[in-house]
């Protein structure tokens, strides 16, 4: 039997595929698309480590600004862990070839590293290649798998985990191609599927695809999720496409400024501040542009190329002459599946989370630019392993194939049953609706009303279907399975907000305006009531 | 204004008819897929030219959806050279097997001293984003399926010239057979990267390195060497055959 199974193919998966077939393990990553196409290629900025290349650093100060960042709402452990990590891990990506930017200063090896500002950090600690990191980490940590003989099953979609005894056993998964329903087992399994910034439909940052797949998976397994409130806004995506500019921009030197050319905030505070700040410029009829002019065509093509191009093509604004208009959008989820120290999912034995989808508790109530780079590559490593100790020390279940039957019936069903409900229409009024109502400033009686609109929804979803009944290739399906898996972590997110009456990192809910540490220093947990 | 895509089933373009303002092609196929014909098929991913899902051809021409503005009476099909899997989705599990054969990857680390030029030697170079435009776009395909191809040469060169690598022969030793030498050097792959990389220089340097490591020419070989009539077939003057 399989050793360590690896749902998802973006960075964190990736790493968890080398350091478990490093110990010895067998490994196979299963993904919906091809491994390069994940929402890591979309991380620019950089990948924090204190390793003091550009002025004194030190991991404490890591740490520290990680802790601060996180309002308290962190396994201090876990930060000290990925922190500490930090520096051995940026020398394993400089040593399987990760092209980072480099300084001129006449060392060696990892001592060249180029590091950045990024919003948040008290030392210049990013480690970048241009504005396209999490692109080059990504397509390195690639050519190493195929270097390494790592095995792919691409375009397989996750369908269910397959839980016996509270015992992870493997799961079962569509081949998007054939239509097939397959079940793989395994003695341990890895999520690393990603976050859920695709719920904020045409108001995110996020790929397509960032439909929190592994998360549903895991509760509708059994497992628990926690922080689900804590969804990051940057600062910074282009007004008409949502499309993200770098938080790289402001650590180079860019300013904000309002329509009356006024700077209005440190562009250098953390991004729940910052967006909050935008927000409030809008509140007031403000619009806000980044302003890059200052820093002249030469640097913005060194440092920023990828921006400039973006900005060109979609709002027809040349950084270099022009303010760029930008407004906050959903970009990452802090919250997800619930782990412990090693990265195992509460309820699930055998099944680790890692990266985006896994609530680690290292970002807290905000995470730092630059640290979601660092807890992939970090824990991606410790999932690998940990995963591979499990493996190497349980005695295979017996399994069955109840839950492949089931996932076969419900896509026979899903084929046969009309539908009068367009379910993208759908897709766009959730969108809306969180970031209307679930979004930067929040108060209750707007989650009441979101959570009113979700039910409807909830409600309406079994009137929804498939429009394409053709069983090989349907996106049509994938569209949909990735709709329902939104709606069912929409409720999640909804009553943790509402439960939350403080404000803390990326939730602030009016009203309730400060942190309150006596009833709030707490993860909100959820399950699913599988009785009900 | 109307654009038409290939459609697989019926091998034929249907026409479709879109809102008049400047929209991506990604946003026009999703906004058909939602609200028209959810049976259209494509891929998407980032919508920011970086995650390599979207290209097709548009008008004969390789483009990302997402960076391409639809204008009226567009012609949309797949990439070249991949297996149809339905309407604009391909098969790219072969394009992707050149990295293996060429051995894409950090053969043997070294410590090495990196420079902000030598970061510059492979900045474009690693820009690349597997969409496969170039392979789409190379006409070596036509009659050689097993060509290593652009981007897969591009990321041996990067791999090459990386100081930390100390086993360059390696990677070059594996780029010989169906690869730098059977590039026409036309450039078609040059002109259709939207990440502007230039694979057809990359392969030109790499020949350059594979003749310092021992290789020459294949077809210059035999051409020149092998006919005992060096009048006729060969490729001119032979400074080494004598006379």
């Amino acid at each position: 039997m399989l050793d360590v199974l690896i749902i998802g193919s973006g960075g964190a998966g990736l790493t968890a595929a080398l350091a478990a077939k490093e110990k010895g393990a067998s490994v196979l990553v299963v993904g919906k698309t091809y491994p390069t196409n994940s929402q890591t290629s979309m991380a620019q900025g950089g990948i924090n480590a204190a390793l003091g290349n550009v002025g004194e650093d030190h991991t404490d100060f890591h740490i520290a600004d990680t802790l601060r960042s996180a309002h308290g709402l962190c396994n201090e452990d876990m930060v000290r862990k990925m922190c500490t990590d930090a520096p051995k891990t940026i020398a394993w990506l400089e040593s399987i070839g990760v092209p980072f930017s480099r300084l001129d200063n006449g060392k060696s090896d990892v001592q060249t590293i180029a590091q950045r500002q990024m919003g948040g950090a008290s030392a210049k600690r990013a480690c970048y290649a241009q504005d396209y990191t999490g692109l080059k980490i990504l397509h390195t940590l690639y050519d190493t798998c195929l270097k390494n003989g790592i095995e792919f099953l691409d375009e397989h979609y996750l369908l269910n985990l397959i839980v016996e005894n509270g015992v992870a056993t493997g799961v079962t998964t569509l081949d998007i191609r054939t239509g097939e329903v397959i079940q793989i087992n395994a003695k341990s399994l890895i999520v690393a599927t990603g976050g859920y910034g695709g719920l904020y439909h045409g108001y995110t940052t996020n790929a397509y695809g960032s439909t929190g797949d592994g998360i549903a998976a895991v509760l509708r397994a059994g497992g628990a999720v926690s922080d689900m409130e804590f969804v990051q806004f940057h600062p910074t995506a282009l007004k008409g496409s949502s499309i993200l500019i770098s938080e790289s921009a402001r650590g180079e030197g860019g300013y904000l400024v309002n329509t009356k050319g006024e700077r209005f905030i440190d562009e250098l505070e953390p991004r729940d501040v910052v967006a909050r700040a935008i927000f409030e410029q809008f509140q007031n009829g403000q619009e806000v542009f980044l302003d890059v002019r200052h820093l002249g065509e030469e640097k913005l093509m060194e440092l920023l190329p990828q921006e400039v191009e973006l900005c060109k093509l979609h709002e027809h604004v040349d950084p270099a002459t022009q303010l760029i208009p930008i407004k906050p959008v959903a970009h990452y989820s802090m919250g997800g599946i619930d782990v412990n120290d090693k990265l195992e999912v509460t309820d699930i034995q055998g099944c680790f989370a890692v990266g985006e989808c896994s609530n680690a508790k290292v970002h807290g109530a905000n995470r730092l630019g630059g640290n979601s780079l660092l807890e992939i590559t970090a824990f991606g490593k410790l999932a690998g392993e940990n995963a591979t100790q499990h493996a190497f020390n349980i005695t295979p279940h017996e399994t069955n194939v109840q839950q492949l039957t089931q996932d076969k019936g419900y896509l026979a069903h899903l084929y046969a049953k009309n539908h009068t409900i367009n379910f993208y229409e759908k897709r766009s009024e959730l969108g809306k609706l969180f970031y209307e109502k679930v979004g930067i400033v929040r108060d209750n009686a707007g989650l009441t009303e979101a959570m009113k609109a979700l039910h409807h929804i909830e409600l309406l979803h079994q009137h929804m279907g498939l429009a394409d009944k053709s069983p090989t290739n349907n996106t049509n399906l994938i569209d949909f399975l990735e709709f329902s898996n939104v709606l069912q972590l929409a409720s999640t997110i909804i009553s943790a907000a509402l439960q939350r009456d403080e404000s803390r990192g990326a939730h602030f809910k009016l009203g309730f305006e400060t942190m309150d540490d006596e009833k709030f220093k707490i993860h909100i947990l959820s399950r699913i009531n599988r009785e009900s | 204004m109307k654009i038409n895509i290939l459609r697989s089933q019926t091998n034929t373009q249907q026409t479709y008819e879109l809102p008049d303002k400047e929209t991506t092609l990604l946003n026009a196929l999703t906004h058909i897929k939602a609200t028209e014909d959810a049976t259209l098929t494509f891929t998407v991913g980032c919508r920011a030219s970086v995650c390599g899902t979207c290209a097709v051809r548009v008008n004969g021409r390789e483009e990302l959806a997402c960076a391409y503005k639809v204008q009226d009476g567009d012609e949309i099909e797949p990439l070249n050279y991949h297996p149809v899997l339905r309407d604009l989705k391909v098969d790219k599990n072969k394009a992707k097997e050149t990295l293996l054969k060429s051995t894409t990857w950090l053969q043997s680390f070294k410590e090495a001293a990196l420079t902000h030029k030598d970061e510059k030697l492979t900045e474009t170079q690693t820009d690349c984003i597997l969409c496969d435009s170039c392979y789409s776009a190379c006409p070596v395909y036509a009659v050689n399926p097993d060509f290593l191809g652009p981007f897969a040469l591009t990321r041996a060169y990067r791999y090459s010239v990386d100081k930390r690598e100390s086993n360059v022969k390696n990677i070059i030793d594996h780029v010989q057979t169906n690869g730098v030498w059977d590039c026409t050097l036309c450039g078609e792959c040059t002109a259709v990267c939207p990440k502007g990389i230039d694979p057809k220089m990359d392969i030109t340097m790499l020949r350059g390195d594979s003749i310092t490591h021992g290789y020459s020419d294949p077809s210059f070989t035999t051409q020149s060497f092998g006919t005992p009539d060096f009048g006729g077939g060969g490729f001119g003057f032979d400074p080494n055959a004598g006379f």
